[in-house]
This record gives structure tokens, C-alpha cells and sequence, in this order.
């Protein structure tokens, strides 16, 4: 293996609306995912977008009933077992379509994942910052680290391993309620966010709050990852 | 559209089943039994099948085939500690493991052919129609290799397999299309060789898979070893004999330890029996539920991790399964019911027969692909994380375990130096960090245009299609023109190699067929010639001596026919001698019945 690296979709809104025809029978499609003259599965375009893809508006706030119910009505539509008779170009759509829509239904289900993709898509002028932890939440994981390092050289049942342990098991404790406090946080953001698309201004003052908020998001989503990180080492250590 | 069948090629019994008048329904054979056993012999009369072949398993134990599902998919190293336990010679060519019965030697595709080809001959008997095309199960932890192998056997075998499934999948079709069930269901299979575990959401006709796990190297098989072990450790003590030398004494043990493995779900105590070689007796041994357990309960034990692991990654407590249904033989156990019960906290269904609901399950997706069904759709998941080999020996994912699938990802490459012309990808399935501790599934080499290092860009598809099986596709970003991969499989036969044995197997078929039409011929030319000799001695002074001359010469030319190998020859002459004998008989005729009215009056007669 020489060298690889993960490829990022091309900007989707440009692309967004883009109209083009159908393979078969040349008449104008603009997204549909069946012809409307000759009823001929179309390919969903690579510029599609998970939320478009399933039929959603970008909201971090989506009903899972609402979104599982759309997937399975899709998955009707574009499963290969349905297209068993079709011609070899119908299959190979089919095919295409249904990993691009389990795809999409993977990443809008959970909410975090939904979140990094819709920050992914939302780039822009929050591209550019770099997210490493904040100094103070840094420190802590180091140090975290070196306490856990001693204790897995320490006899478990020695004095010195026992108070490691209690530190261990206290630091967890505040860990999980910090981790509680983020998802919170998360939330609140994920509201925020809704709230401002469904007002759906264009003044540069929510410009300033879109980008706030996707900053933000960013940060904790980061910061999240640490802890997350930190937390299942602990618990992988100390059981 | 022709007909599919669904297909259960299990490790100890397969069965075909199709969908009659909307009910899924198993094919049963002419003894009228359901289940074919996956036992294949090489006997001089040529190659058997099913419950003939079974006889040769102590016969002929070492060009007698069972259990091959264990080794498809599969090299040489991957079986190595059971080796001991398999009378014929195991060789590997090309990643593939080879058995060698008699003269030729098989790869365990070409041996499931078989096995397929016997179940697709069974389903033209009764159907009366030509079968093509086929849905196979196969159980839901199998790798790739696996999964190909088993598609490569279906070709062989002259049938177009439409559709890999997973066995427990399968088996909630079946279930599902009889209960109309909704909610969450864990299917736990334990089969002759291997074991699955899956987790299923149902709703309103969707069967959708929330996680599977289990081990391809687990199932009845192992608490049958288990059993013969014990045994044989107990005769040598006491006999001062080595089972293991004498294959045939291995494998009726074998069988022995099944049989009473069996009983043992229905009784409380069993006996078992087998001669011991070198005329030293008998060996007899009393055997009851409990000790069973006791010497099984571990091997049944290591279902429940994988048990527990599915659960986990379907984010469930046990609390959270509605329903458990158990499939697979092993599970008419009463230990294998206890501790499933235990684990889920309910008690399990078992309301369709098990060793056949698999086998109806395909028949429902053999009907879902031909558009017969339209209201049940399967979203099944792939068992294992498909990665690929990145620097320092590590594994990068793509597509992780329980993934819904169809399901594709994306990776681009380029150069790391001017003017490469190549880039190698080694391809992975598994879900440890290091390369050398997961699967090798193939290796391929992208074709670069030489250029300043990092320009070039291609960007590769690994797509993991309905069967469960990955196709990769790659394309030249800078000039959109797709690039053809041949990939190379680290555990399975090249596309050539199924080619020529596809060939092979129409070159036997015909050869099977000509000797068979050859034997027949030459049972009927015997009978004949043995009837007419009998006539000629009874009434040649009823007919002119030339017809006689002639029938004697028809007799001599069928007898040299005989000795051949053409079946039409011998018909031929068969033919001549009836038409040469005919006026023998026609005299013999009118003989005998001059005779039986001697001696009676006219008034009699009439």
C-alpha cells in the first residue's frame, strides 16, 4: 500500500438542482427518482446530499419514526431484490441507489454522525479552524493518561494500586459528567440551529449566528471525541 | 421468468424447497425423506450422492466425503488442527484446499457442486421442468471466500445463484410469513458445523437486520468430536488400540456419538456400541443426558458471546428481544434450549421444524426476486469490517461490521514517487487492528499513468453487493475513463479455474450419464440373451433350422456387444435378436397354447 487519503464530495450545493435527463428516455428529470414519462429508475446523483437523498430538510432535530419509515419506503423502491427482471442498466441503478441510501440512512440516524455531516456540508467559512482540544481539557487528558499508565505497571491489589484506582474511578466520574454536559450543550446547539434555518433570514446578523453556532458545534463535537476516547480507555483499565 | 429454488447447502443435510401456491415447501426425494446428508462418494461405479453415499462413510471412508462446508473458502493452515480428523488427504493449490479421492483430486466447491447438482435433479424430478437458477443460504458469519465459494459451486453445479442469504435470515422469512410477526426477533442457528447469531427488526414487511455475529467453525460436528473422543480415549486405555489408525472404525465411532447425541434429546440415557478392529470385541458404553451436558456444556457455551456481542452492537438488553427462534439441528438439544432461555429470559420457538426452515426461508427470497412476493424485503447486514492494508501493517476500515448492504465506499489514491506505475491494494475483512490478524480476502494492482508523484488520482469502489459479496471498481479521476481490476482472491479459485471445472463437470456429467446408460444396457442384454438361450433349449425344433442358425447368430453378436462400452451398440443388437427370435417365440406362442386345449373338449374352449 503506497498512500491513501479520504475523499471529500465536491461542494453539493452548487449541484444541488442540477437537471439532467433520463437515461432511457431522454425526457427531463430534475431529481425524481423515477422517470415521470417511462417510469425508468434513475441514478441518485453523486451531488445529492443524505438530506435531500432522504427526503429531509437540513434540521440536527429529525424524527427517527419519520426518517426509518422514509428509508424503508425507499429501500422498496430501490432494493436490487425488486429488479431481479429488470435490464442490466436498471440493476446496476438499483444497486448504486441502495448503497448511496443506506449510506445516508446510517449517517442521519444517529445524531452526532448527522451533525459532523451536516458541518461537513455546511463548511464554509468555519472550514478553516483547526479543532485540537482546548489547553485545559488537554492537560487533563495527559495527565489522565500517565495515571492510567502507572496503574496498568502497578500490582492491582498493592496500596499504591488501590489509590490509583480510586483516583482512576474518581476521574471517570467527572469525565461522564462532563460528557453529560456536552450532550446537553449539543442539543441546545442542535435547537438553536433549527430554530435559525426555520426563521430563515438572510441578514448578515444571522450569518454571524449561523457560523457562531456551526463553530461551536465543532468544538464540542471535538472535544466530545476526546473524552469519548479517554473514558473507554478508562473503563477498558479499571472495568 | 423460470423457476427459482431455494437451497439449503448445509454441512451435515441440504434441501431444495420452492414456493407452491404461495407456501414455501421443501422437496422431498423419491424415499420421500426432505434432507439430502452433504455426503459425496467416489465409488468404481462412479460418483454418489446423499444417503447412498452415507453407507460409504465406513466403507469407503477415504474417498467418502462429509462435512465439506468446513473447508470452503478456506487454505490449507485454517484447518490444520482438525486434519486428524478427516480420512482423506487434504492438499492446497492456490489457496484453495484440495481433497484427493482416489485418482483425481476436488476442490470443495466442486464437491458442494455435487451436492447441488443432486438437490437441482431432485427439484427437475418432481417439478417436471428444467431448474436453473437458485437462491443459496449460506450462514451469516461467513466471510467473503466463503461467500464465493459458495457461488462458485453453484455455477459448477450449472445454476445461476441469483441470491447468497444468510441462513438465519433466511429462516425469519419463513417464520415471519407464517406468524405475520412484528417487532424484534434474535435468530440463533446452530447448525451441523458452524454458528449465527442475528438480530432482526420487523415492521410492516421489512425484515431488517440490526446485527449479526457468531463462529463459522462451531456446530454439532464439534460436540460429535467431542463425544467420539472420549470414547476413543477410553478404548485405548482399556484395549490398547489407536481408533485413529483404522478410518473406518473412526468414522462409524463418529457416526456412534451422533447417533447418541441424538437420542439424547429425547431420551434420558443411551447406549453406545461399535466393534473394535483386530476381532477384540465389542466396545460398549452407557450414556445418559447428564454426562452429555457435562461433556458439551463448554462447546454450546461459546455461542453466548457471540450471543452477547450482536446484542451489544444492536444497542439491545436482552429485555429488548421480543422473540427468540432457535434453528439448526443442535438446537433440539435440551442443554442448547436451556441456555438460550437463560440468556434471553424466554423461551424460544421452535414451532417450524429446524433442520428445514432455512431451506423454506430461501424458497420466500427465491420467490421475493422472481416478483412473486412483494410485500417482505430483506436488509441484511455484512457480518464482518472490509478494510485495507495501509502502512506499518495496519488495518484501514471502510465498511464496518453490521453495515446494511448494498453498502459502498469511496477511497482515492495516488503516487508516493515520480513516475509509479502501480498501486498495490491488499483488501481485508475482520475486526482486529493489525493486518495479520484478519482475513485476506484479495490483492489488486491499480494501473497508474507515470507522472509526478501525487498526481495521479484514482479513485476506487469497494462495493459490498445484496449477496454479501464485495466487486471493486476503480476510476481515473483526471480522465473519467474506468479501469478493469482483476483481482486475485487469497482463498478462492480464480475465474478461469471455475471455468474449466464447469467444463469438468459437464465432461463428468455426460461421462456419468454414458455409464450409467451402459450398465443398464448390459443388465438388459443379459437378461435377454439368458431368456433366449432358455427358448432356443426349450423350442428350437419348433422353427426351421436357418431361423435357428440366425438366432444363434444374433446370440453371438450381442454377447460380443456386451463386452463393449457402447450402450447403442448393445441396444442395436438387442433389437436384431428380438426381431430374429421372433418367429421362435411366435412358434413357442402357439406351442403352448396347442397344447393347454389338448386334452380339453371343444365346449370347454369356448
Amino acid at each position: 500500500m503506497d498512500h491513501h487519503h479520504h475523499s471529500h464530495s465536491t461542494n453539493p450545493r452548487e449541484l444541488q438542482m442540477a437537471r439532467s435527463m433520463c437515461w432511457h428516455c431522454q425526457s427531463e428529470v430534475a431529481g425524481e427518482y423515477f422517470c415521470e414519462r417511462c417510469v425508468k429508475v434513475q441514478p441518485v446523483s453523486k451531488e445529492t446530499d443524505y438530506f435531500t437523498c432522504l427526503g429531509f430538510p437540513r434540521r440536527l432535530t429529525i424524527d427517527s419514526d419519520k426518517l426509518e419509515e422514509k428509508f424503508y419506503e425507499l429501500s422498496r423502491a430501490f432494493h436490487p431484490d425488486f429488479y431481479q427482471n429488470k435490464s442490466e442498466t436498471e440493476r446496476s441503478i438499483s444497486l448504486g441507489n441502495a448503497a448511496t441510501l443506506n449510506t445516508a440512512y446510517r449517517t442521519l440516524r444517529d445524531p452526532i454522525r448527522r451533525a459532523e455531516y451536516l458541518l461537513d456540508l455546511e463548511a464554509g467559512a468555519v472550514k478553516e479552524i483547526r479543532t485540537s482540544p482546548p489547553a485545559d481539557l488537554f492537560e487533563e487528558i495527559l495527565e489522565l493518561q500517565e495515571t492510567l499508565e502507572e496503574y496498568r505497571s502497578s500490582d492491582p491489589s498493592s496500596q499504591t494500586g488501590k489509590q490509583l484506582r480510586d483516583k482512576l474511578l474518581q476521574e471517570q466520574q467527572t469525565l461522564e459528567q462532563r460528557q453529560g454536559a456536552m450532550e446537553t450543550q449539543l442539543h441546545n446547539l442542535f435547537t438553536d440551529w433549527d430554530t435559525l434555518q426555520d426563521r430563515g433570514e438572510a441578514t448578515s446578523q444571522a450569518r454571524t449566528e449561523r457560523d457562531r453556532l456551526l463553530k461551536q458545534m465543532r468544538e464540542i463535537l471535538s472535544n466530545r471525541t476526546y473524552v469519548n476516547n479517554i473514558v473507554n480507555d478508562l473503563v477498558a483499565t479499571i472495568g | 421468468m423460470s423457476r427459482i429454488v431455494g437451497i439449503d447447502l448445509g454441512t451435515t443435510n441440504s434441501l431444495v424447497a420452492y414456493m407452491k401456491d404461495g407456501k414455501p415447501t421443501v422437496i422431498p426425494g423419491r424415499t420421500g425423506r426432505t434432507m439430502v446428508p452433504s455426503v459425496v462418494a467416489m465409488t468404481d461405479n462412479g460418483l454418489i450422492v446423499g444417503d447412498p453415499a452415507k453407507e460409504h462413510l465406513t466403507r469407503n471412508p477415504e474417498r467418502t466425503v462429509y462435512s465439506v462446508k468446513r473447508f470452503m473458502g478456506k487454505g490449507l493452515a485454517d484447518v490444520q488442527n482438525e486434519l486428524a480428523y478427516f480420512p482423506y488427504s487434504l492438499t492446497e493449490q492456490g489457496g484453495v484446499i484440495r481433497m484427493k479421492l482416489g485418482e483425481k483430486t476436488y476442490s470443495p466447491p466442486q464437491i458442494s457442486a455435487m451436492i447441488l447438482k443432486e438437490l437441482k435433479q431432485r427439484a427437475e424430478a418432481s417439478l417436471g421442468e428444467s431448474i436453473t437458477k437458485a437462491v443459496i443460504t449460506v450462514p451469516a458469519y461467513f466471510n467473503d471466500s466463503q461467500r464465493q465459494a459458495t457461488k462458485d459451486a453453484g455455477m459448477i453445479a450449472g445454476l445461476d445463484v441469483l441470491r447468497i442469504i444468510n441462513e438465519p435470515t433466511a429462516a425469519s422469512l419463513a417464520y415471519g410469513l407464517q406468524e405475520k410477526t412484528q417487532g424484534t426477533i434474535a435468530v440463533y442457528d446452530l447448525g451441523g458445523g458452524t454458528f449465527d447469531i442475528s438480530i432482526l427488526k420487523l415492521k410492516n414487511g421489512i425484515f431488517e437486520v440490526l446485527a449479526t455475529n457468531g463462529d463459522t467453525h462451531l456446530g454439532g460436528d464439534d460436540l460429535d468430536r467431542r463425544i467420539a473422543d472420549r470414547f476413543i480415549d477410553e478404548i485405548r486405555q482399556a484395549h490398547q488400540i489407536d481408533l485413529g489408525a483404522y478410518p473406518d472404525h473412526m468414522q462409524t465411532m463418529r457416526l456412534e456419538a451422533e447417533r447418541a447425541k441424538i437420542a439424547l434429546s429425547d431420551d434420558r440415557e443411551t447406549t453406545l456400541a461399535i466393534e473394535l478392529p483386530q476381532g477384540k470385541g465389542r466396545f460398549t458404553r452407557h450414556l445418559t443426558r447428564d454426562q452429555l451436558e457435562s461433556l458439551t456444556v463448554d462447546i454450546i457455551e461459546r455461542t453466548l458471546a457471540p450471543c452477547r456481542q450482536a446484542l451489544k452492537d444492536a444497542g439491545l438488553t436482552p429485555a429488548g428481544i421480543d422473540e427468540v427462534v432457535l434453528v439448526g439441528g443442535s438446537t433440539r438439544m435440551p442443554l442448547v434450549r436451556q441456555l438460550v432461555q437463560e440468556l434471553f429470559g424466554k423461551q424460544p420457538h421452535c414451532e417450524l421444524n429446524p433442520d428445514e426452515v432455512v431451506a423454506l426461508g430461501a424458497a420466500v427470497q427465491a420467490d421475493i426476486l422472481s416478483g412473486g412476493t412483494t410485500d417482505m424485503l430483506l436488509l441484511d447486514v455484512t457480518p464482518l469490517s472490509l478494510g485495507i492494508e495501509t502502512m506499518g501493517g495496519v488495518m484501514s476500515s471502510l465498511i464496518r461490521r453490521n453495515t446494511t448492504i448494498p453498502a459502498s465506499a469511496k477511497e482515492m489514491f495516488t503516487t508516493y514517487v515520480d513516475g509509479q506505475t502501480g498501486v498495490d491494494i491488499h483488501i481485508l475483512q475482520g475486526e482486529r487492528e493489525l493486518v495479520k490478524d484478519n482475513r485476506s480476502l484479495a490483492r489488486f494492482r491499480l494501473k497508474v499513468a507515470p507522472l509526478p508523484a501525487g498526481v495521479p488520482r484514482i479513485e476506487v469502489t469497494f462495493l459490498i453487493d445484496a449477496n454479501g459479496i464485495l466487486n471493486v471498481k476503480a476510476s481515473d479521476m483526471r480522465t473519467g475513463q474506468s479501469q478493469s481490476i482483476e483481482v486475485r482472491p487469497s482463498y478462492g479459485l480464480s475465474d478461469q479455474e471455475v471455468e474449466r471445472m464447469i467444463e469438468d463437470s459437464f465432461k463428468f456429467a455426460a461421462d456419468d450419464v454414458n455409464a450409467r446408460k451402459l450398465i443398464e444396457a448390459r443388465l438388459d442384454a443379459g437378461a435377454l440373451i439368458t431368456t433366449t438361450d432358455k427358448s432356443l433349449g426349450e423350442g428350437a425344433h419348433l422353427i426351421a433350422q436357418a431361423e435357428v442358425e440366425a438366432i444363434r447368430r444374433a446370440l453371438s453378436l450381442l454377447v460380443t456387444a456386451r463386452d463393449g462400452n457402447d450402450p447403442k451398440t448393445i441396444r442395436a443388437r438387442m433389437t436384431d435378436l428380438e426381431q430374429a427370435a421372433k418367429p421362435l417365440s411366435v412358434a413357442m406362442l402357439n406351442d403352448s397354447l396347442k397344447r393347454s386345449l389338448q386334452g380339453k373338449k371343444v365346449s370347454e374352449v369356448r
